[in-house]
């Protein structure tokens, strides 16, 4: 007797269809009718294929309904169970754990410079700052020299593997306070690049006070990309992005950041905007940055905090903000069937992962292809672990603590977030950012279980977006690919 | 696939995957025959230490705990193990067992 039996799976629609997107393999597929009443006649438990075949009788006959069983048990909507025959041939074993990836040795493709921690600004919720700071800031140079800055990019190309490209990024604090190491870093970056046949991509992120004519001209120069962190229009700006006179930064920034979009045509300038409990109109926010500033691309993050912070956002702030994502996600897509450009920089990332069909074992790049540098040359998982000692996994002289490493992958495999094992977003989130959860939790190991609702809402959102364009504009994908 | 269209690239390389893969005699349907070497299928092609002994021919030095074959059985495995019958009456048995390897302690034990 063959019994069967749903798998794990999450059902959404778009313009008109259905689909599913299968966990944990993240694949998606449409469904035609037969194989939609199919599912619905196996419900949530266990049944005969001749009971299957009894509720659909007289709408199909057995062969069709066979054959979108068999094709449900090959992408795994369905299992097989029980003793008669094994499920047609694995397609991925369920859950398998390889070798961890400080073994296999993923190549470094990203380094992210914290090239000091000092800021000209004094951002009320800043976590490098800020009362939830892991940085033993005071330990360490307030600035990367240029040394640190060299032998850093040696360490990134030293650890790039057979990778054609390398992402070189500068961080802060404030980046810019230290724009003499820029120059050389960049210099060397593209000299040693150069030599060793290899792609430089220079990107940076700055709070664009200190944007003067001499260095958009490098900017533009020399091709880098550039993020800047701004929180919306004078109002919401000045709440929290303000000098450590108290006095708001927006009638600094404006002018600095209208020079660079005329100037810096060739790569599309971000922004970037940290929500807060007293910050959470996404869509006057977009509005203004988009539309009157015109950045051609936004992305909004909820500030990292522990609960209790008076910025924090509490649950309503949560829904409110899960409301106005939708109905730009909703304005993106009307705006891509209509072959215009829309900035919501958050769906377009969400989009190309579900598109690539990401299933993640981790939860991003960090302490992978993705390293931070703290100012003086220790290796941290990322950006915002850079100058906390606990979280070091090598120096840029000494290179890569694969212990450390593959001790830190073991303990953060997805497998091992219990709380994530039932959940069909686990592909996209796997268990979400390790800095929200030490910040939230004090350890990188505790899943965000304070957004998991947000998460899985935000994902079906994203996964209807994608059904639609799909179905009614599948070219549009293919920038994805 | 007729009944179901890929339309991720996740989904696409699943269904190349399927077309070359070697498809049970029980499954029904036309024989295919496959291009390469047949390999069997089973637990054997999983990481999995088996249903294995120790030196002595006990359970007791085993590198993993023998509750992590069980699991795997009941799982991945066709053959009919002693393991208890998640459709009828013990459906939730490994409900608190998220991870082999760390929770296996966590297996209810089922009395028939």
């Amino acid at each position: 007797m063959t019994l069967l039996r749903k798998a794990e799976y999450h059902t959404f629609g778009g313009a008109d269809a259905s689909y599913l997107y299968l966990v944990p393999s993240a694949a998606v597929v449409r469904l035609d009718d037969t194989a939609a009443a199919v599912l619905d006649a196996v419900g949530e438990g266990a049944k005969e294929f001749s009971d299957v075949s009894v509720a659909l009788e007289g709408r199909w006959d057995a062969a069709q309904i066979r054959s979108a069983v068999q094709e449900l048990v090959t992408v795994r909507a369905l299992n097989m169970v029980a003793v008669a025959a094994p499920p047609p041939a694995a397609t991925v074993p369920l859950a398998p754990r390889g070798p961890s990836p400080a073994r296999r040795r993923v190549p470094l493709t990203t380094l992210v410079l914290n090239v000091t921690s000092k800021c000209n600004l004094s951002c009320g919720y800043c976590y490098e700052y800020g009362e939830d700071k892991l940085s033993e800031a005071a330990k360490k140079p307030r600035f990367m020299n240029e040394e640190t800055a060299r032998q850093s990019v040696d360490f990134m190309f030293a650890e790039s593997g057979e990778s054609k490209v390398v992402h070189l990024t500068f961080f802060g604090g404030e980046t810019l306070l230290n724009f003499r190491m820029l120059k050389t870093a960049l210099s060397y970056a593209q000299e040693r690049g150069r030599e060793l046949g290899k792609e430089v991509d220079v990107s940076l992120t700055t709070n664009a006070t200190l944007l003067r004519e001499e260095i958009v001209d490098w900017i533009v120069a020399n091709d880098v990309g550039v993020t800047v962190s701004i929180d919306g229009a004078r109002e919401q700006q000045d709440k929290h992005r303000v000098f450590a006179n108290g006095m708001g930064s927006y009638d600094i920034i404006r002018p600095n950041i209208e020079n660079l979009l005329a100037k810096h045509r060739r790569r599309p300038v971000g922004a970037r905007v940290t929500l807060t409990g007293q910050n959470l109109d996404v869509t006057a926010i977009y509005k203004h940055l988009a539309e009157e500033i015109g950045f051609p691309s936004v992305g909004f993050a909820p500030v990292t905090t522990s609960w209790q912070r008076e910025y924090a956002i509490e649950d309503e702030g949560f829904t409110f903000m899960l409301r106005q994502f939708q109905a730009l996600a909703h304005d993106y897509v009307a705006a891509a069937l209509d072959g215009r450009h829309h900035a919501f920089s958050n769906v377009a990332d969400t989009l190309h992962e579900i598109h690539k069909g990401m299933s993640k074992a981790y939860p991003c790049g960090a302490g992978m292809g993705l390293m931070g540098v703290a100012t003086d040359g220790d290796v941290a998982l990322c950006h915002r672990f850079a100058g906390s000692d606990a979280h070091t996994i090598g120096s840029v002289t000494r290179g890569v603590d694969l212990d450390r490493q593959e001790a830190f992958f073991d303990r953060h495999h997805i497998d091992a977030k219990t709380d994530c094992s039932k959940c069909w977003a686990r592909p996209l989130c796997a268990g979400g950012c390790y800095h929200e959860a030490h910040t939230r939790y004090g350890s990188t190991e505790a899943p965000n279980l304070h957004y998991c609702e947000w998460i899985r809402a935000w994902t079906h959102t994203c996964l209807e977006a994608y059904g639609t364009l799909a179905a009614r504009k599948p070219e549009f994908l293919a920038q994805f690919s | 696939m007729k009944h179901l269209t890929s339309v991720n690239q996740k989904a696409q390389r699943i269904e190349a995957q399927a077309a070359q893969d070697v498809v049970a005699l029980q499954g029904g349907g036309t024989p295919q025959q496959p291009t390469g070497p047949h390999i069997p299928l089973g637990c054997s092609f999983v990481f999995s230490p088996g249903w294995e002994v120790d030196s002595s021919g006990g359970t007791a030095g085993l590198c993993q705990p023998v509750e992590r074959d069980l699991f795997d059985c009941h799982i991945t495995c066709f053959w009919p193990a002693h393991v208890p019958d998640l459709f009828n009456h013990a459906p939730d048995w490994t409900s608190k067992c998220a991870s082999a390897q760390q929770d296996w302690r966590k297996i209810d034990l089922v009395f028939p």
